[in-house]
């Protein structure tokens, strides 16, 4: 009896010395590759910007990387991945933020419930196909705009609907998902007692929502925002098909091209200092996205406060 | 208890001294490899080639099937552009300079023999409904400018043009841009990172305009022709279409001069497989093989 129970015990530590082993091992491998991508783009992308000069990246605007005379500028790339997330975060964020109000608040039950899959099956819906659809349905449609805009310009530079507009358009429906769930369960996580005050004061449903609803789940929102702002500052694929590409000054109808877009547009052909220049790109948007979770910690932070 | 932590320790240590064998094993198959190579290379023949970028398709396509078909030949192909591949040729340190654009009063008097294996032609196209079907080299150079920007001052219907091509670093858009004498300076609405897209998007939009090589061509597009000539292959070959250019294997002095397997090399492209190789990377073989 005795003998069986050791037995068994001896077992059960097995057990748990195999599992916290598989555990740490496992955690060990996420924090190696974080470290191991850190340290590969840092030594990467940091060759070139101490050959060619930080200034000289950063702050020009001529990106000709297989002339003669190689020019790595890179301002008007870093300014077109800026303008257009935020154009794309301000499209989208209202859509996304109205309609979580929708789904936790005015939608019957069922109406609900039959949203929620819906625009999970839209988070889940790979990059290039977001990118196809923009290609076949919204160039052709942007295009127009364009000629109606530009009717009889000598100037402007017709893009065929590929430019920043298309690119912040699919962009602003590609964050919707990440914003609307992660808004909409802040909203449900509202106290039920602050709508029932309110209402018991006399504010009508909207007012409850917009001064009651809202602002209590305001670190909720910004953390939605911000994961946003990751997911489009971030995506490649889906905008490389639908910007056109030329380094340009980012304005809704020419043709740009986005920090992502650089990177996936020039690596097959590209060598040396042009190899290099391409991974400081990649350094510089790490640092965006790094940035960007530092905002998010620093958001959840005040949030538990 | 006991035997449990030394049945695990049993474990471990069986599995730490596998994971060594298979790595030594592995370290042992890549040493002797390497060492296979290059002990045999004594008395194997090699052929270096070193020059264009925009050869690097066909020296790559070349290489591989001449050394399967001989295998006692190596084939090694570096890329470090023209004038640096006719001078490492006429230094002697490879055996075939390649270039692809011809080679200078200079370079000949220096020894190099211009040896014309295939040619290249890249073709306009624009989408199936544009009703200008021939432009002017001037003319496309002016479109590609920026100096023109709707097919009305050409001809054609009040529609802007929509000016499409690849991405820095394609060698179909350097050479495209240098047999315009607009290296850097097109002003492009779109750099498309493969000559698919821009095949796409070519046949997509009305009014666009976009280049690409020739053997990719289909009836989704309408082929332009310069200056009155279409891209074909008797065109080309003639010289008559603008938008080629020859590709050359430079050697120092004649092809008979050479060493026994730079010769067989040559002989290779000559043949029928060879000119089947050139077609297979979109280019044209020349009707005698190999001109001078």
């Amino acid at each position: 009896m005795n003998t069986e129970m050791i037995k068994v015990r001896a077992h059960a530590r097995a057990i748990e010395i195999i599992a916290q082993t598989l555990f740490t091992v496992c955690a060990l491998f996420a924090i190696f590759a974080v470290a191991a991508i850190t340290l590969y783009m840092l030594a990467n992308g940091i060759p070139a910007i101490c050959e060619i000069g930080i200034k000289d990246i950063l702050f020009s605007t001529i990106w000709q990387p297989t002339a003669q005379n190689a020019e790595f500028g890179i301002l008007y790339i870093v300014l077109t991945s800026i303008v257009g997330t935020m154009m794309a975060v301000i499209i989208g964020v209202p859509i996304a933020l109205l309609t979580a109000v929708f789904m936790a608040e005015i939608a019957p039950r069922k109406v609900a419930a039959l949203m929620k899959p819906a625009v999970e099956l839209l988070a889940g819906i790979p990059s290039v196909v977001y990118g196809m659809l923009g290609l076949m349905i919204l160039n052709p449609v942007v295009y127009r705009w364009e000629q109606k805009l530009y009717r009889g310009s000598e100037t402007h530079q017709f893009t065929g609907g590929s430019n920043l507009l298309s690119a912040v358009l699919v962009l602003a429906v590609m964050i919707l998902p990440t914003v609307l769930s992660v808004s909409e369960s802040a909203i449900r996580e509202v106290p039920q007692e602050l709508r029932a005050s309110s209402l018991a004061l006399g504010a009508s449903r909207v007012q409850t929502i917009f001064k009651v609803v809202i602002p209590a789940a305001k670190p909720g929102i910004l953390t939605a925002i911000v994961l946003g702002v990751g997911r489009a500052v971030g995506e490649a694929m889906a905008i490389s098909l639908v910007s056109g590409g030329c380094v340009n000054v980012p304005l809704p109808f020419d043709s740009v091209r986005f920090l992502t877009t650089a990177i996936v547009s020039e690596m097959g052909y590209a060598n040396g200092r042009h190899r290099q220049v391409l991974f400081t790109i990649g350094l510089v948007l790490f640092i965006f996205i790094m940035l960007v979770n530092l905002t998010l910690n620093h958001i959840l932070r005040r949030g538990k406060e | 208890m006991v035997s449990a932590m030394k049945k695990g320790k049993a474990i471990k240590i069986i599995a730490i001294f596998g994971m060594m064998v298979y790595i030594m094993a592995h370290h042992a198959e890549r040493g002797g490899e390497g060492d296979f190579r290059y002990g045999d290379s004594l008395d194997r023949e090699t052929i270096t080639m070193a020059g264009s970028t925009s050869m690097e398709k066909l020296a790559n396509a070349l290489a591989e099937s001449f050394m399967e078909k001989y295998p006692d030949v190596t084939v090694n192909a570096e890329f470090t552009g023209s004038s640096a591949g006719i001078e490492s040729m006429l230094a002697g340190t490879v055996h075939i300079g390649n270039t692809s654009r011809t080679l200078s009063e200079q370079e000949k008097t220096a020894g190099a023999v211009e040896n014309i294996v295939a040619l290249e032609g890249i073709a306009v196209i624009t989408d199936t409904s544009n009703i200008v079907t021939s432009l002017t080299r001037e003319q496309l150079t002016d479109i590609y400018a920026g100096r023109i920007r709707n097919w009305r001052e050409i001809g054609g219907e009040n529609k802007p043009i929509v000016v499409i091509g690849r991405e820095a670093g394609s060698g179909t858009r350097e050479t495209f841009e240098r047999l315009l004498g607009l290296e850097y300076k097109c002003a492009y609405a779109n750099e498309l990172d493969s000559t698919g897209a821009v095949m796409a998007r070519a046949a997509s939009i009305p009014g666009a305009i976009g280049y690409v090589s020739r053997d990719v061509l289909d009836d989704t597009v309408q082929v332009l022709a310069i200056d009155g000539f279409k891209p074909t292959d008797n065109n080309i070959l003639e010289g008559s279409y603008p938008l080629s250019r020859p590709l050359i294997m430079a050697t120092k002095g004649q092809i008979s001069t050479q060493e026994t397997a730079v010769k067989k090399l040559f002989d290779y492209l000559r043949s029928e497989e060879g000119r089947r190789l050139i077609e297979s990377v979109g280019l044209i073989a020349p009707e005698s093989g190999v001109m001078q």
